[in-house]
């Protein structure tokens, strides 16, 4: 490269000097070795013991509940090593517990014997730095992610957690519609299945479900978008007239006009969620892409001769990630209510694995004399639809930096 | 104004084109045909075969497009096989059924959205104001047919059960002796049919009407004339109903397009448990029968219904906001 004649002689900026302030970050003591044998035995104990509460508790509850699990569950642990044929969701669910305990005594030692050791921070923060602190602030954000997380992990350590049998149906007779009690936490239904361990199954299927589809939608949203914002004339013309004619259709009618003509089965439910939900990805990302497309590094990238697909892959998504991310995460919610809505039409997931749409739908037969059938897999889907919408209401504030107050 | 108005007539016709399109191939991509309902063993081949011609499912697939493309054009629909009478007379009425639960919805929507949303921007922060957007939150992350079902169980079944004075009617749009009942008692009958198909549709999109109604209030309510309009002496009351909520009802406008598709696919829903004779119902009814021209003719509707819609809250938004027009 040649650089011009004429350089203009520019001062770098000064290094801002001591602390950042609003950075938050505080020095903090160096570890006793008392404090490292008290966090080696239980995981927290010695950050409470340094002062630092919040954290110390968190780990601490975090590691009891684990090892609880553990504990009681000693005799599925042992049946899965002794079972003819490994069950995979089994072996799923111990590795699973065995990451997390591992991960959370190892995330305390080396809070305690590295982290505590970084040196201050002298300098500005990143983009992402910035937002995580402003999402660290919003405490109805924590609690979504905290909610999402603890889904996510209660989803994978089902098999070991839920009492019962999602399809074992007892005896017909005795354990049908048996109303909510210690034994059975929901209730029983009109198989005399267990409500509580088919919505604990049901979850794993809503969960996977949405975030699979969601990140179908928002690969095709992404590529629809990056192309017709970066290529502009036709190929653009093209692309949003399709979009906005997938808009135009409520979203519902498609999915079922879709499902029902072929045979409905989970990947096709899937596969159908992702296709149906990708318009509203392409045109966030079309209007973002189109005007980074105008600025200088595009256009330098450009000069350099640099391949289309590098620009738009290296140099213009990363800087569209930010809304897409927020975008994602309020629509798995809403993706997760529309496979409800379908399971409970019947063209979702199919009878007998429970999915928390058809179970709703189970219970409309004895409304009246098992109202727990119905209830309480719908209160599951508000419960996790109103974290996920809280996480990405966090993650937008902390994000979009015209929302910063 | 009025070639605005055209412009955009003219701009939505390709796209009920495409539509029309992408419908006629998801049905055709599908396996099996209008036929396979008849099959069976009491019905000879030939009479299958003389039955694909006579439907002109023997014509190569353009053709058949192109035929089929020029009956909608001319508002001929088709018959419908498992009603055996002609779309176009089945469609009206279960048009205006399911029109007229979603006009009775979106009042509903907008005036709880508002009001709720107006609500909160005024007392911003206080716990009036987070009580509110945490139910908001609540409502808008529950599944309508869900809160159908609740409404059901409590304000029909358990009503009559725990012997509440008044209980509302779980199914259908008029009760048993609709016919024998005098005009004012017609009216209040469907009315009281009306009003939990309704809340369970409309209570998702009221609590996003007023998460997007306490944004735009309190955009508005920080500008400068609003400072003015308080300086001159302005009762609070009609510095916020006069003054500001003209304004922030401008973007609140373009929310009836948007909120369309949704309604319309929770029609499905509702209607569905509801026993409502709308489209909704008659969607789902005629996709489990396979009646390809009904589902052909009312997912088109719905559709058309979308852009409709949307061209209303363009023209609605050109008409309360004058920047647009000058475009």
């Amino acid at each position: 490269m040649v650089r011009s004649a004429t350089e203009v002689e520019i001062t770098p900026p000064e290094p801002m000097s001591g602390q950042v302030s609003g950075a938050g970050m505080l020095v903090r003591k160096a570890t006793s070795p008392g404090q490292l044998i008290l966090s080696a035995l239980l995981p927290g104990a010695g950050h409470i013991v340094r002062g630092e509460w919040v954290g110390g508790m968190v780990l601490a509850i975090c590691w009891s509940i684990l090892l609880g699990v553990a504990f009681l569950t000693v005799d599925r642990i042992t049946a899965v090593f002794t079972a003819p044929r490994i069950p995979a969701d089994g072996v799923l669910a111990l590795v699973t517990l065995g990451g997390l305990l591992i991960g959370v005594w190892a995330w305390a030692m080396y809070d305690l014997i590295v982290r505590s050791k970084r040196p201050v921070k002298r300098f500005g923060d990143s983009q992402w730095a910035i937002a995580s602190r402003q999402f660290r602030k919003n405490r109805l954000a924590m609690a979504g992610l905290a909610v999402m997380l603890v889904l996510y992990v209660v989803t994978l350590l089902t098999p070991l957690i839920a009492p019962f049998d999602p399809t074992a149906q007892g005896n017909i007779v005795l354990t049908r519609y048996q109303e909510p009690s210690l034994q059975h936490l929901m209730g029983t239904d009109k198989f005399g299945r267990d409500v509580f361990s088919r919505v604990l199954y049901g979850a794993r299927i809503s969960l996977t479900i949405g975030f699979i589809a969601v990140a179908i939608g928002v690969l095709v949203g992404a590529a629809v978008g990056a192309i017709a914002g970066y290529f502009g004339k036709w190929t653009d013309t093209v692309l949003m007239r399709f979009t906005d004619m997938m808009l135009s259709f409520p979203r519902l009618i498609l999915l079922i006009v879709v499902i029902a003509l072929f045979e409905p089965s989970i990947w096709l439910v899937v596969v159908v969620l992702g296709l149906t939900g990708w318009m509203s990805v392409a045109r966030i990302v079309r209007g973002e892409v189109l005007s980074l497309r105008e600025r200088e590094f595009v256009q330098a990238a450009k000069v350099l001769g640099m391949s289309d697909a590098r620009i738009i892959l290296r140099h213009v998504l990363p800087n569209v990630l930010a809304p897409v991310i927020v975008y994602s995460t309020l629509t798995i919610g809403n993706t997760i209510l529309v496979e409800a809505s379908l399971s409970f039409l019947g063209l979702g997931v199919q009878p007998p694995t429970p999915s928390w749409g058809n179970m709703i739908s189970d219970g409309r037969d004895a409304l009246l004399t098992a109202w727990w059938i119905s209830t309480f897999p719908g209160l599951v889907i508000v419960f996790t639809v109103t974290a996920f919408n809280l996480l990405g209401d966090g993650l937008r504030d902390a994000l979009d930096p015209r929302l910063r107050t | 104004m009025i070639s605005y108005l055209l412009r955009r007539l003219l701009g939505s016709i390709p796209l009920l084109l495409g539509i029309l399109t992408l419908i006629f191939f998801i049905i055709n991509i599908a396996p099996g045909d209008p036929t396979a309902r008849y099959f069976n063993p009491n019905v000879s081949p030939e009479v299958i075969e003389q039955m694909r011609r006579n439907l002109g499912l023997d014509q190569p697939l353009h053709i058949q497009y192109f035929r089929w493309l020029t009956a909608f054009a001319q508002g001929d629909f088709g018959h419908s096989f498992g009603q055996m009478r002609p779309i176009s007379e089945i469609l009206p009425t279960v048009l205006w059924n399911t029109i007229q639960l979603m006009l009775v919805s979106i009042v509903l929507i907008f005036a709880l959205g508002m009001l709720i949303g107006i609500i909160q921007a005024v007392r911003q922060y206080s716990i009036v104001d987070n009580v509110l957007t945490f139910l908001a939150l609540f409502f808008y992350s529950m599944p309508s047919f869900w809160l159908a079902l609740m409404l059901i169980l409590i304000f029909s079944l358990k009503a009559s059960q725990w012997g509440w004075g008044l209980q509302f009617p779980a199914s259908q749009m008029t009760s048993v002796g609709y016919e024998f009942m005098s005009g004012g008692q017609q009216f209040t009958d469907r009315l009281m049919h009306m009003i939990m198909p309704a809340i369970a549709l409309g209570v998702g999109s009221a609590a996003g009407v007023a998460r997007y109604m306490r944004g735009s209030m309190l955009e508005v309510v920080h500008q400068d004339y609003i400072r003015t309009a308080r300086a001159k002496g302005l009762s609070e009351r009609k510095v916020i109903f006069k003054h500001a909520l003209r304004n922030a009802l401008i973007p609140i406008v373009t929310l009836v397009g948007l909120y369309l598709p949704y309604l319309l696919s929770g029609s499905v829903l509702v209607e569905t448990i509801f026993a409502w004779p709308g489209m909704g119902r008659l969607i789902v009814d005629s996709i489990f029968q396979r009646d390809y021209p009904l589902v052909m003719a009312t997912s088109f509707i719905a559709a058309a219904l979308v852009v409709l819609g949307n061209l209303l809250a363009d023209v609605l938004y050109a008409v309360v906001d004058p920047r647009i027009r000058a475009e």
